[in-house]
């Protein structure tokens, strides 16, 4: 048995989908973009209920971050929503210069994230986005787990000041975030508490990490799950107490391993108390087309991975 | 080169694409058949009649015409006319979208599939790539043609201007441009999206040379291509403002955006296969 149970099966995207309602309900400057993917972001519901506060500027990203940052001056809170591949690299000058480091309150909502979106294939499947954006100065970086905490993230980022990139995908994948578990921007999330090993995951392989956390057990091996849902600012202070207990770290995540969580932990643990740390990411490459869970296991992102890493990590712990 | 097929041989390769293009997506259950089916008989027109290529495939294409896709979503279709003219195994197409396939959901040079040149599927930038590619035969002193293709919601995209802008000032007159100007996008008409307006008096000001089509008829494409060439030479590039329809040749996918990227299920696809006759055999 794994330490949580599934509510149920659904999209990160829906959860964005009615948390911007949520937020557009709770704040009339709350208003969203879109580049002609109304229906992939989920973003209908809102346009129904608030078809003045919505923007179709078609296909043309870069003026959709142009025109986000414009609307911020009048005290608006946009809401971009596109693939994170066209979120980010497609438009990285103009969010560096329009938004962050104009210091815009824009929320970039990226959908369809990672290898997970499946078919399409690699020129949609943006594994480098976690590292551009945590690159640029004073831009808030998070990446949802399940449907609920990406519900609970577009909800608290409206109330939240300043840019952020919110980072969710495609595929159903299982819900067990509980409704009444906090979200706090900049908080890591224990879920499960552990001796062995520190296992610090964010977006889809946190279900993955949960599954692993069952067979290491079994295995008698004691790993801590801890959910880093805010890639940027990262909370320094809850990996650092987690390692200074279990004494080694695995971070998994959906991207690049050069760029995303596993460096910004790497640069933690460097810089703090150096311990050995594995990482389960995609290694250097494009990712493909396929279905999801092929995908997973063939670029090394599932339970079954971060197992093996968990148990290299602490073969180097005990060989130190 | 291939020799050039009759009319009615066209037609009749035509209908075996649009039969490969359904039961591609259907088989993998994703990919988009909308703009696929509606440029079918325009991609059959190049690569069976138009273009001189050669589907032993070099990289460098010297001497021979060449095809870039902007609109990279609609692969199905250009997979389909690539494996018919020989570039890859006709069979392959039963592995479109699957894991470890060459046929990538959206074109790919990185699995090194024979008759792609460049990666394409987010938009907006294949036409400075066939200007590029156009450069570099006016370089190398080879006068064939390079065509480019794109969809109208793509205009919209600002880099489709940028290259617009400068393949008249640099008479680039060897690059033959089509868009599909099927009136359609993702979320609905184009016109209610992000309206194109007036396309012809758009290029025309860019200093275009800009013909209008029939996509959907194939003695009207072919003469709108011979049109096309007859017109380069003389300093300007050559823009085919193409009507087109998606979904078209299954009647139940035309009409409207819907099927822009939809797989049909079991008995849509039957339905469609009843549409169109198997001409050279199911993959
Ligand atoms: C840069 C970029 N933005 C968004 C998309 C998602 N997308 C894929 S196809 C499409 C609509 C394209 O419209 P059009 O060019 O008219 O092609 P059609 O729907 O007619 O096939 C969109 C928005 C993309 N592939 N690339
Ligand atoms: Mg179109």
């Amino acid at each position: 048995m794994t330490k949580f149970e599934i509510l149920g099966k659904n999209d990160t995207r829906s959860g964005f989908g009615v948390g911007l309602l949520e937020a557009g309900q709770q704040n009339p400057n709350v208003v969203a973009l879109c580049a002609d993917l109304i229906g992939s972001l989920k973003m209908d519901a809102f346009i129904k209920e608030f078809p003045e506060r919505f923007f179709q500027v078609g296909i043309a990203e870069a003026n959709m971050m142009g025109i986000a940052a414009g609307l911020t001056i009048g005290g608006k809170i946009p809401f971009t929503g596109t693939f994170a591949n066209f979120s980010t690299g497609r438009v990285y000058d103009q969010i560096r210069q329009s938004i962050a480091y104009s210091g815009k309150n824009v929320k970039i909502c990226a959908s369809h994230a990672g290898v997970t979106l499946g078919e399409d294939g690699a020129t949609h499947q943006i594994l480098e986005d976690i590292g551009m954006m945590k690159m640029l100065p004073g831009m808030t970086v998070i990446n949802p787990c399940d449907y609920n905490q990406t519900r609970q993230a577009t909800v608290a980022i409206a109330k939240y000041e300043g840019p952020v990139y919110l980072r969710f995908g495609r595929p159903k994948v299982p819900i067990f975030i509980k409704e009444d578990m906090p979200f706090v921007i900049g908080k890591a999330l224990k879920l499960v508490e552990g001796n062995d090993v520190s296992i610090f995951a964010t977006g889809h392989l946190v279900w993955e990490a949960v599954l692993a956390e069952e067979i290491l057990r079994e295995k008698g091996i004691s790993a801590e799950i801890i959910n880093i849902h805010t890639i940027k600012p990262l909370d320094e202070k809850a990996i650092l107490d987690s390692v200074a207990k279990t004494g080694c770290a695995v971070s998994a995540e959906e991207h690049q391993m050069n760029g995303g969580l596993g460096d910004s932990i790497a640069q933690t643990l460097a810089t703090h108390s150096p311990l050995p740390q594995e990482y389960v990411a995609v290694k250097d490459s494009f990712g493909e087309s396929g279905v999801p869970e092929q995908l997973m296991e063939k670029y090394g992102l599932n339970a079954a991975h971060i197992v093996e890493a968990a148990l290299k990590a602490i073969d180097r712990k005990r060989k130190k | 080169m291939a020799e050039k097929k009759s009319v009615a041989e066209l037609k009749a390769i035509a209908s075996q694409v649009r039969r490969d293009i359904v039961r591609m997506v259907h088989s993998c259950q994703s990919g988009h058949p909308g703009g696929s089916l509606g440029c079918t008989d325009f991609f059959v027109a190049l690569y069976f009649h138009e273009m001189n290529h050669d589907p032993k495939f070099n990289m460098d294409a010297k001497g021979e015409d060449l095809f870039f896709l902007s609109n990279g979503h609609i692969s199905p279709v250009f997979y389909s006319v690539l494996a018919h003219s020989g570039y890859f195994p006709v069979k392959e197409l039963a592995t479109f979208r699957k894991i470890n396939s060459r046929l990538q959901g959206h074109p790919a040079t990185h699995e090194h599939l024979p008759g792609i040149r460049i990666a394409s599927g987010s938009l907006g930038q294949g036409m400075s790539v066939a200007i590029g590619a156009a450069e570099a035969k006016r370089l190398n002193k080879d006068d064939s043609f390079v065509y480019v293709l794109m969809g109208d919601g793509e205009q919209q995209e600002g880099q489709v201007w940028e290259a617009a802008m400068y393949a008249p000032n640099h008479k680039l007159d060897h690059l033959i441009a089509t868009i599909d100007w099927n009136g359609q996008q993702i979320d609905g008409p184009t016109a209610k999206i992000n309206d194109l307006r007036d396309l012809r008096a758009k290029y025309e000001a860019f200093g275009w040379e800009v013909i209008e089509s029939n996509g959907n008829d194939m003695e009207g494409i072919l003469a709108a291509l011979q049109k096309a060439k007859s017109l380069a030479g003389k300093g300007k590039p050559v823009m085919n403002l193409m009507k087109t329809e998606m979904g078209a040749g299954v009647d139940f996918m035309m009409g409207s955006h819907k099927w822009h990227g939809v797989a049909p299920n079991d008995e849509q696809l039957a339905e469609a296969l009843g549409q169109l006759e198997e001409t050279l055999g199911d993959y």
